[in-house]
């Protein structure tokens, strides 16, 4: 039995509809990232879970509760929010008691739970600090720390790490996913930061606009994107979205690019195989091109582009190379990048059964 | 070495350089426009003090040669022992002290009950969700400017009906309920800022309506509650009109006592009486002042947000 899901949910504000048929559930012990754009509905998806927003058709299950109407705080959940929400006016022991405000708990178990997650969370020396005394790394944890002393068995976070810097995200990220190994409860993560979702999750459901696009594994959702929405939101450079015409030959199934160029398409596991001359989509990631200007062998297509620009971010490189009208980007070692310069022609690679095909009038995976 | 025997020079004439003197500031022709300003703001309200003050330290004798600029040749507080334990009220010859202890016992119910009625219904406004909450805030808003004297008669019908009319509860009951409009929007819009996140944790740990009141939201609320409690006893200690229409024979605040010594004087006016009268109706809203009026200014400034 499934550990939370949303059944048919549908959430209107007025006359404008924010969610349409939702339908999505994890197992216990999964970590469910709900990835998308700003504004497609992560948030409102979440608080209808926790019980701060109503559902306006549907129906959501944790385990075989049906818990649409019942209080947020029988729902036996757990939430981290963005900014913290701590309570200013209590310390931080203060913070985590009111945790278990609902819960009726003899005094020595609260301390002895409020001891256990200061423990985990390394929060013991600030326990009688106010928030106001704390920096945005200990808040979290202290944030973190109220969320666990109430040992739920569904924990929520909307968006916990965008308020902190580079480095502390990093260290956090890690710190939750090494919680979640250590506790092993259900986790439903909100958040819009890509890397988050690819690192931490187990399952992960990319939204636009209110309607799951894609529910999977990470690796699913990175090497198998369903829609051409998902391709070009996953990644980073994001995946080449090429428009090319199907040709068949002699039993050769090439796509035809605007420039020219083409690729062997014979590889790829057609769910149906297009018509000849249908307009598709061809996706490429960055990172599966070949060293420029090495010897090739076996690729589905070679191209000769003249390079537009590159650019270096810190551990990696990416070369942009100019393709009909648009730009190609391409991973490349950073000590190959100076070699690319602006103007100049280079051959590269890309090799067979790496492609992503999508129909270009619907947007769905070929 | 070369390097940093130079780096040494640089940091010696930097040192050494006159330190440049921030310019004096000069009087100009604006500045003594707002001192004299000032200046007779100031003397608007102390001329008429110090003539009170001085007047009250005066025998009637030395009144009457009338230099009421004059300080006193003999100082005594004989008008004020006699307007605190001797004054007459109509026919109530006990002085002042009466209305002062009906004012405190008139104020402390006043300031309980408006205060609790507003605070609670101000942050069930702003943080739940309340069903008609804009509509109820609307009215809320029209009724803050209902002249008093429209709904006096209704107001007197009605307590007289459930029983307080002509008592000090009476006036707390009337007192509260006029308070109430203004208040709510005070504490309703002081609570707006609360972050709803922290509002939708606490409803998530808690759950409980009182409980988050008082361990969450009370303890954020000092700041506006002294503005509040400074503008509730003002208002209610100085108030004359629902003191003497809803306040029993014997129930009528400070204020109307001191009303009534004024100008019900049978046979010569006593001025030094008069004076240290309404000085003394006039010292416990000064006292709170100057208690808790640093706290004041902050209070109005401050959100509910901070450490
Ligand atoms: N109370 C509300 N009334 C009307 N519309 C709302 C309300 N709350 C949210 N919306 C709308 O619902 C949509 C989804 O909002 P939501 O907060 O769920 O987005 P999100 O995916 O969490 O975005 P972000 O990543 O920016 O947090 C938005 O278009 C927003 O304008
Ligand atoms: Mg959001």
């Amino acid at each position: 039995m499934p550990r939370v899901s949303f059944e048919r949910i549908h959430k209107t504000y007025g006359a404008v509809s924010i969610l349409k048929d939702l339908n999505l559930s994890v197992e216990h012990g999964d970590f469910l990232v709900l990835l998308g754009p700003s504004g497609c509905g992560k948030t409102t998806l979440l608080n209808m879970l926790a019980g701060l927003t109503d559902v306006t058709d549907g129906r959501i299950m944790i385990g075989d509760r049906d818990v649409t109407d019942l209080d947020p705080k029988d729902r036996g959940l757990a939430m981290v929010f963005q900014s913290y929400a701590l309570y200013p006016t209590k310390t931080v022991r203060g913070n985590l008691r009111f945790g278990l405000a609902s819960a009726r708990l003899s005094s020595e178990e609260v301390d002895r739970r409020v001891a256990w997650a200061a423990k985990l969370l390394q929060i013991e020396p600030l326990l009688d600090r106010k928030p106001a005394q704390l920096s945005g790394g200990q808040r979290q944890r202290v944030a973190i720390g109220r969320a666990l002393v109430k040992h739920a068995e569904v924990l929520l976070f909307d968006e916990p790490l965008s308020n902190l810097d580079a480095k502390l995200r990093t260290e956090m990220r890690l710190e939750i996913k090494r919680l979640h190994e250590e506790l092993n409860p259900t986790v439903v993560y909100v958040t819009h930061d890509q890397i988050e979702a690819m690192t931490m999750a187990t399952k992960i459901a990319v939204m636009n606009n209110g309607v799951i696009q894609q529910f999977g594994t990470p690796d699913q959702i990175y090497e198998r994107p369903a829609n051409l929405f998902v391709a070009g939101f996953i990644g980073s450079p994001a995946m080449n979205l090429k428009k090319a015409r199907v040709a068949k030959r002699d039993g050769l199934v090439t796509g035809h690019f605007g420039n020219g160029q083409e690729i062997l398409l014979n590889d790829y596991r057609f769910a149906q195989v297009p018509q000849e001359g249908a307009e598709i989509v061809v996706g490429m990631r960055p990172e599966y091109f070949g060293v420029p200007d090495s010897p090739v062998n076996g690729a589905a297509a070679v191209f000769d582009l003249p390079v537009a620009y590159t650019e270096r971010t810190g551990s990696d490189a990416t070369g942009y190379l100019r393709f009909d009208e648009g730009l190609l980007s391409l991973r490349v070692e950073p000590s190959q990048a100076a070699r690319l310069a602006g103007g100049q022609k280079v051959r590269v690679a890309f090799p067979p059964g790496k492609a992503n095909l999508f129909d270009a009038a619907t947007g769905g995976r070929l | 070495m070369t390097d940093i025997a130079s780096a040494a020079t640089i940091g010696a004439t930097v040192d050494s350089r006159p330190v440049v003197r921030r310019r004096k500031k000069r009087i100009t022709g604006r500045s003594i426009a707002v001192i004299v300003f000032l200046t007779i703001c100031a003397l608007f309200f102390c001329v008429p003090l110090y003539v009170v003050l001085t007047t009250s330290l005066k025998t009637m004798d030395e009144i009457r040669q009338g230099n009421i600029f004059a300080l006193p040749q003999v100082w005594t507080l004989e008008a004020w022992r006699f307007a605190w334990f001797e004054a007459c009220s109509g026919i109530n010859c006990d002085g002042l002290r009466v209305g002062f202890w009906n004012s405190v016992l008139i104020l402390i119910p006043s300031l309980i009950l408006s205060i609790a009625l507003s605070i609670v219904t101000g942050y069930a406004l702003a943080l739940w969700d309340v069903r008609w909450a804009g509509t109820f805030l609307f009215l809320m808003f029209m009724c803050a400017f209902v002249p008093f004297q429209i709904i006096m008669y209704p107001l007197i019908a009605m307590t007289r009906s459930i029983g307080v009319y002509g008592t000090i509860w009476g006036v707390a009951v009337v007192h509260a309920v006029l308070a109430m409009p203004v208040l709510v929007l005070i504490f309703r819009n002081y609570y707006k800022d609360i972050p709803q996140e922290i509002m939708n944790a606490a409803i998530m740990d808690s759950g409980s309506f009182w409980r988050i009141f008082f361990e969450i939201i009370l303890p954020m609320s000092g700041n506006i509650l002294i503005v509040v409690l400074i503008l509730q006893i003002t208002s209610i200690w100085n108030d004359y009109l629902i003191g003497v229409t809803f306040g029993g024979f014997n129930t009528q605040p400070m204020t109307v006592n001191l009303a009534n010594m004024v100008t019900v004087s049978t046979g010569t006016a006593s001025y030094n009486v008069d004076m240290a009268a309404a000085l003394l109706t006039a010292i416990p809203p000064l006292l709170i002042y100057f208690l808790v009026g640093k706290f004041f200014v902050a209070g109005i400034t401050a959100g509910a947000i901070k450490g």
